[in-house]
């Protein structure tokens, strides 16, 4: 049983369809990577499963759990509920500058009133450690470097427990030295059998890192299959232009 | 008369501009909220009224607009509104020029509303997309996300212009003068007129000065203690 299935979803602003009919299924404890030129669509994709986007019609089913049908009259409470299963970490963190990382990771916990504060506030605690920044607790945002806050970034996503925890580009607005310490938690995670779905630039690390490769082109899932299919062997062209051109850089 | 008869007398005008200065602030604030979010909003028809009547505030003097909260009354129905006010507060209090205040009052009060709205509006909408998304992707509710994450952005963002508004603001109170407000300068015009001294209107800057001077160092606590993040 898979814990998410994306059925035929589509996607159009005003007259661009930019999702055409997107299906793919995860199981439980699986990476998947979605590669892709920029425009392709992987962003609005993201944003699709999070409810950010109204998805104009298909389905999405977590855990045997018909979230989206295709009917776009949902409730904003419905919403809420429905993102909830999602996690998603922002390409520029977006993190609440006004809060301190100990205050980003206990906002919606406490809001939502999750549980009692000291619980969530240890809960806190314990993942700054695990994301390596324990020493940073009480700094605000403008105080820690981009790789440290989209670090804080993954560790306020990962305080909801979401079923599938989703990454748009998590190292894209990072100097080139700061990706090092994101893709290692990113790995952690996974180590740890967190379901993730990345969007990412980073060909080596998603050749190492994921279970299942999407390649997205035009609105459409290209080609899809294991790592070692999909980089060792692609099958289109579009593929094969797409990867020999991101080797070059 | 002596320089501590007129400091007094002057001062006793003071009192008016600075009544004139809390009331607007006390009422102005708020009200340019309502019409900050009509300027945002999503349903043009409210969109458009409030932004022309923002447009018409701002666009005829402030001098105008007090004559014309002034006399309209009298003008449309035929009814001296707010020179009734007055003599009925004279008749039964002993207040003078009540009426006039209150004129002056609701059309500084409108005016400044107008002008705080723009600079809610404007700090409203320079905050980035992404901080709503990421309060949405944590499950928050629209007004959680406004109350707990947008607004000390915003009241951080605002403070500075909301400072030079609140600033002219105080400068502003003389123009009540023209309906025969006895603010400071009116005052100071009256030492001239009836004991032919001329240095007291001089001296009503003084006064200007250092409320001015009190302002820019509260405002400027303000500011700083906001700065502790950047957004
Ligand atoms: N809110 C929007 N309104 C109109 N067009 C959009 C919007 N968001 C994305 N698009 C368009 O959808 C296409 C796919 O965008 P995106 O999902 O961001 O691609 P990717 O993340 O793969 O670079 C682009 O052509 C983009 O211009
Ligand atoms: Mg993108």
């Amino acid at each position: 049983m898979s814990i998410l299935e994306v059925k035929n979803i589509q996607k159009s602003f005003d007259k661009t369809e930019v999702l055409k009919d997107i299906s793919f299924t995860l199981e439980k404890g699986e990476v998947l990577s979605i590669i892709g030129s920029s425009g392709s669509g992987k962003t609005t994709l993201l944003r699709c499963l999070n409810f950010l986007e109204t998805t104009d019609s298909g389905r999405i089913i977590v855990d045997n759990d018909i979230l989206f049908d295709g009917n776009n009259k949902m409730t904003d409470e419905k919403i809420r509920e429905n993102r909830l299963n999602f996690g998603l970490v922002f390409q520029n963190f977006n993190l609440f500058p006004q809060y301190t990382v100990l205050e980003n990771l206990t906002l919606a916990p406490t809001l939502l009133k999750k549980a009692d504060n000291v619980t969530i506030k240890n809960q806190a605690l314990e993942i700054i450690k695990k994301v390596g920044l324990e020493d940073k607790v009480d700094f605000y945002p403008c105080q820690l470097s981009g790789g440290q806050q989209q670090r804080v970034a993954i560790a306020r996503a990962l305080m909801l427990s979401p079923k599938i925890l989703c990454f748009d580009e998590p190292t894209s607005a990072l100097d080139p030295e700061l990706t090092g310490e994101v893709l290692r938690v990113i790995r952690e995670l996974r180590d740890g059998n967190t379901t993730m779905i990345i969007v990412t630039h980073e060909m080596n690390f998603a050749k190492n890192v994921s279970d299942k490769v999407i390649f997205m082109a035009d609105g459409i899932i290209e080609e899809c299959g294991s790592p070692e299919e999909l980089f060792e062997n692609p099958k289109s062209l579009r593929l094969k232009e797409f990867l020999s051109s991101s080797l070059k850089d | 008369m002596s320089f501590l008869e007129v400091t007094a007398f002057l001062f006793d005008g003071f009192k008016i501009s600075l009544l004139i200065f809390a009331v607007t602030l006390l009422c102005g604030a708020p009200l340019g909220l309502p019409i900050a979010f009509c300027s945002m909003s999503r349903f043009k028809p409210v969109k458009a009224i409030s932004k022309v009547i923002v447009w018409i505030v701002r666009g005829i003097p402030l001098m105008l607009q007090i004559f014309i909260i002034y006399y309209v009354p009298g003008l449309l129905f035929n009814y001296q509104l707010f020179g009734q006010i007055d003599r009925y507060m004279y008749i039964e209090y002993g207040i003078m020029d009540m009426g006039r205040i209150v004129a002056v009052l609701i059309a500084f009060s409108i005016n400044y509303a107008c002008y705080f709205s723009e600079i809610y509006r404007g700090g409203i909408e320079s905050i980035s997309k992404g901080q709503y998304e990421a309060g949405y992707v944590l499950g928050l509710t629209k007004s959680q996300i406004f109350r707990k994450i947008i607004l000390k952005q915003v009241i951080q963002r605002i403070v500075p212009p909301m400072s030079n508004e609140i600033i002219t603001l105080i400068k502003d109170t003389a123009l009540a003068n023209c309906i025969m407000v006895c603010e400071i300068i009116k005052n100071a015009k009256e030492l001239a007129a009836t004991k032919a001294m001329i240095w007291p209107l001089f001296f009503t800057g003084v006064f200007y000065l250092i409320f001015v001077g009190l302002l820019t160092i509260l405002l400027g606590k303000a500011e700083k203690k906001l700065s502790y993040f950047r957004s």
